[in-house]
């Protein structure tokens, strides 16, 4: 029986401790702004070694004042970030420094329809020194062959006018093609600050 | 370890001494980008449907009153049926409000059964840059008078540029008697 006394015996090596075992989160890569990025992409790392990958975003900040943060994806069979089409719903809450708002509804000016749009998933962020958008967003199982993309995605927002405004977007890329690269940007204007992190969920 | 355990500051049970606060007052700092605070199996004690709350401090203070803008959502049911939704709250959220502690569960039952269950997660609480958000996501249960469950979203930015090194949980009214909160770093 291959006991631990054994293999020391066999091997002529001391084996101590629990076994390793593997980290349940962990962070695969980190994209940090340089200040004047057009973009924030992964191109490595999305792949099958996890079921579920997750893009942690701390204080992405925009140059330009009421942008959208967006994302899109491209499947191996692709050449760009242009044409994976995203059913996809966009709810969100927000409230003003002045009361002026309180409020929470649903967003259908930035869901798709089976857009190849890149997809809105943090509305409206202000461009002032201290303004910023923080969230997660959520792919499940991107290297499927045999299923549609599901993603969620929550992302808080000190938008312009002093605005909190969190938002709950969700839906699929419709293509059972292996998904192996995202993007994110804003809507217009350049990522100035900020970094994101992808995290891949372990499969047991 | 992409999530890291830094402490759990409460782990009491309803046979220990009930604590009207809980305070984190280390361990928040430039370690790590965010942080999450998991509460569960949270119960009050002394009050009637207290809720559950939180607030910040930076380190130039000793109180915990830090401006914020919230926003509070909220959906509903009742084990009965009679009353379900999904409805904003503005006598739950805040407009730049100071000395205010945020709610992040409203109405917490008492009843030995009840408990509630919350995650809080702060983003960048050490930047000197930018304010602080944080995200929220909590279920609570009663089975006093109307007898119903609350699953409710609390999210906003706290309005400071310093650096949020303190942070306390506690109902508005009476005690924490049962409970674990820890607190993890993400790395």
């Amino acid at each position: 029986m291959p006991t631990t006394a054994n293999m020391e015996k066999v091997n002529g090596i001391v084996i101590s401790g629990a076994p390793a075992v593997p980290d349940a989160h962990t962070l695969i890569a980190t994209a940090t702004s340089d200040g004047s990025d057009a973009s924030l992409s992964f191109t490595l790392g999305l792949d099958s070694l996890y079921d579920v990958y997750e893009f942690h975003f701390v204080n992405i900040h925009a140059e330009t004042d009421n942008v959208n943060l967006t994302f899109q994806v491209n499947a191996t069979d692709g050449a760009d970030f242009n044409d994976s089409h995203i059913t996809s719903t966009f709810f969100s809450a927000g409230q003003t420094e002045a009361g002026a708002y309180g409020a929470l509804g649903y967003e259908a000016d930035f869901d798709q329809a089976q857009g190849t749009a890149y997809q809105v998933i943090g509305l409206y962020f202000g461009d002032q020194n201290d303004e910023s958008g923080s969230g997660v967003m959520t792919l499940y199982a991107p290297s499927s062959t045999t299923y549609i993309k599901n993603w969620t995605s929550v992302i808080q927002v000190v938008t312009r006018d002093e605005y909190t405004r969190i938002c709950y977007s969700a839906g699929y890329i419709n293509d059972t093609t292996a998904i192996d690269e995202i993007s994110f940007k804003m809507s217009s204007g350049e990522i100035q600050g900020g970094e994101i992190k992808m995290y891949g969920v372990a499969k047991s | 370890m992409a999530l890291t355990l830094i402490s759990t500051p409460l782990d009491i049970t309803v046979s220990d001494t009930a604590v009207a606060t809980v305070s984190i007052t280390s361990g928040i700092d430039d370690t790590y980008d965010s942080y999450e605070f998991h509460c569960v199996g949270i119960h009050p004690s002394g009050a009637s449907l207290p809720n559950f709350v939180f607030q910040v401090g930076t380190a130039a203070e000793s109180g915990y009153d830090r401006n914020m803008t919230t926003a509070y959502f909220a959906a509903a049911n009742q084990v009965s049926g009679t009353w379900t939704g999904l409805y904003y709250s503005a006598n739950e959220d805040q407009q730049n409000s100071a000395q205010v502690f945020q709610m992040l569960a409203h109405g917490a039952g008492d009843e030995n059964d009840d408990s509630s269950a919350v995650i809080l997660k702060l983003y960048e609480p050490s930047s000197t840059t930018y304010v602080k958000h944080f995200v929220s996501v909590a279920q609570m249960n009663h089975h006093n008078s109307s007898n119903y469950q609350l699953n409710s979203y609390a999210s906003g930015y706290i309005n400071t540029t310093a650096a949020i090194t303190r942070i306390q949980f506690k109902f508005d009214a009476g005690n924490i008697d049962a409970g674990t909160i820890k607190m993890f770093g993400v790395s």
